[in-house]
């Protein structure tokens, strides 16, 4: 009796094994020590071919060189800004598909926000260098109109870089908005009403709190995502975009100083879970709650 | 605010415009690369030259279109591949995950659930070099113990596939998770008190209930990886997959062929979404 339950505790120990191994593969392989490698190849210089010392010298660079600790700041604030103004743009659109719209409608301006979020980045930003580029369509369009004399380019600025970034996040801040803002019961807003709230008092006092949550997600998806972008900073930014991440990618392939690099990606590593902590701590969330 | 609060008019015509202008905002993008698909001029631009179907059935130099561009369709190709891969790793992965996350008590659980959440909050361009350090160290590590080259674990395709499977599976054990928790687990026990095994009460009970999200996480993960670029961009070999040949026509500057393979992309994805938001719907309602 006791031997067969010892046996199928064992089966099942055995099972739930097997069970865990492609967990363990992933988060090990994968995940765990790849970064702990990044961190120790950012620690150590190259003192000849195949020959490395411990040494801090990576990061000294990065804090005694003005481009790189720039770069850094400026990744940083355009990113938080460009957060704020998803934030601002997609607040009245979600409230007005979570609240103002209903029937079939409301399913179907949900559903055309998705939608462009399906098709690839790449292809938005191709969009964008149309409308925006010298002979392009709102140049023209300007022209057309008689505001301008001749070809506007409106490419390569930190404007354009903005309304890539903007539209490219909307879709992570309108969804988790639309949820939290479902769930607000109409009654609530009519009693703030009744008790003599206005359209302005009312949106302080009872959607916003009770957005938070929703705001807080969409912030901190919104944020991360914004940071680690490449391919809108450097499609519509140009030369000038200076953004953190082609830094990183010019150290590792153009440069092939992978030391320097992972530096820098740890750095970037630690801005994004740094603001992304103190978000959680701010809207008293957790990970899971906000991912999950 | 809501409906059932009188609002006076104008401000409902202003919010209603404010919607307006934000679709218009939305779509523009995507309307303006599928209209220049069939602009019969050699640049995406203005000014319109006429209509043509050249950009996706042309064959002489320079009007080459889409379904003649052998490079193009290469990376394609290549995109596909590493899509079929990621979506069978990450789906399979991701299943074994949710059972393993929502059915059983072990030490460790709650760590293990928070790293496996991480890799939504790593930027794709760091778990790409994380990697792509990480594999040289082993690759350098055997080389130098026992001479062997393994060139799987130098940049290219195995590392591609590696590094999307990294954080795609992720969003498949999410979207798995989510409705194994929906199951009632009663029903499998009832088809073990009916005596089946318990290998035939998961594949005939448990597997069918879980079939939508097993295919909206596959969906799921076949169009993230096939538009992924952030991670690919630093592991990719010489065989370019889709988005890092396009992104390298777009920094040359490109005819309107790449319009229209961007058209057919639309199609494609929007298409798929679709599927993936029909069969994840519940039949109740």
């Amino acid at each position: 009796m006791s031997n067969s339950a010892a046996v199928k505790s064992g089966g099942f120990r055995l099972g739930l094994l097997l069970l865990a191994l492609p967990l363990l593969l992933w988060l090990f392989l994968l995940v765990i020590l790849p970064h702990i490698d990044l961190l120790l190849v950012s620690l150590r210089e190259r003192i000849s071919y195949g020959k490395y010392e411990f040494s801090l010298i990576n990061y000294v660079e990065f804090f005694t060189e003005p481009l790189y600790w720039n770069t850094y700041v400026r990744t940083a604030v355009m990113s938080i800004f460009a957060t704020v103004l998803t934030l601002i743009i997609g607040f009245p659109v979600s409230y007005y598909i979570a609240k103002v719209i209903r029937g079939k409608g409301k399913n179907a301006l949900f559903l055309m926000c998705l939608i462009p979020f399906w098709v690839s980045e790449l292809v938005r930003t191709f969009g964008w260098m149309i409308l925006l580029r010298e002979s392009g369509v709102i140049s023209n369009l300007l022209q057309w109109i008689g505001v301008a004399d001749g070809p506007v380019e409106m490419l390569y600025n930190d404007a354009a870089i903005m309304v890539g970034l903007v539209y490219t996040s909307m879709l992570f801040m309108v969804v988790p908005l639309v949820s939290v803002l479902d769930s607000l019961d109409d009654s609530l807003i009519e009693a703030g009403y009744d008790l003599g709230g206005n359209a302005f008092t009312i949106t302080r006092d009872i959607v916003v709190p009770h957005a938070m949550p929703g705001i807080a997600s969409g912030c901190i998806v919104v944020f991360m995502l914004t940071l680690g972008n490449y391919l809108t900073p450097n499609l519509l930014g140009g030369k000038d975009s200076l953004w953190f991440t082609e830094q990183i990618y010019t150290q590792f392939i153009t440069r092939f100083n992978w030391e320097s690099g992972s530096a820098f990606g740890f750095l970037l590593l630690v801005l994004s879970s740094v603001i992304v902590w103190v978000g959680l701590k701010l809207s008293k969330q957790t990970l899971s709650q906000t991912v999950g | 605010m809501i409906p059932s609060i009188p609002q006076p008019k104008f401000y409902k015509h202003l919010y209603a415009g404010y919607i307006a202008l934000f679709f218009i905002y939305l779509s523009a993008p995507l309307i303006v690369v599928s209209v220049f698909a069939f602009n019969d001029s050699l640049f995406p631009s203005m000014p319109w030259e006429g209509g043509t179907l050249a950009w996706f059935f042309g064959d002489s130099d320079p009007y080459i279109g889409i379904f003649n561009d052998s490079k193009l369709l290469e990376s394609v190709g290549v995109s596909a591949f590493v899509a079929f891969w990621v979506t069978v790793l990450s789906v399979t992965v991701g299943t074994c995950n949710a059972f393993l996350f929502e059915r059983s008590q072990f030490p460790g659980k709650n760590f293990l659930y928070i790293v496996s959440l991480s890799p939504l909050v790593i930027p794709g361009v760091i778990l790409g070099i994380s990697i792509l350090v990480f594999s040289n160290f082993i690759a350098n590590g055997v080389e130098e113990a026992i001479g062997w080259d393994l060139e799987f674990l130098r940049p290219g395709l195995f590392l591609v596939i590696i590094g999307q499977f990294a954080f795609i599976t992720t969003i498949t054990t999410l979207v798995i998770s989510a409705r194994l928790r929906k199951f009632d687990v009663s029903l499998e026990e009832a088809a073990l008190n009916l005596g089946a095994t318990r290998r035939a009460a998961l594949w005939t009970i448990t597997i069918p209930f879980l079939k939508p999200a097993l295919i909206g996480a596959g969906i799921v993960a076949f169009l993230m990886s096939f538009e992924n670029f952030n991670t690919t961009l630093m592991l990719v070999g010489s065989d370019a997959p889709l988005t890092i040949a396009m992104f390298d026509r777009l920094k040359q500057g490109s005819t309107p062929v790449l319009n229209a393979l961007s058209l057919l992309l639309m199609l494609v994805s929007g298409g798929l979404a679709l599927l993936s938001v029909f069969v994840q719907r519940d039949k109740k309602s």
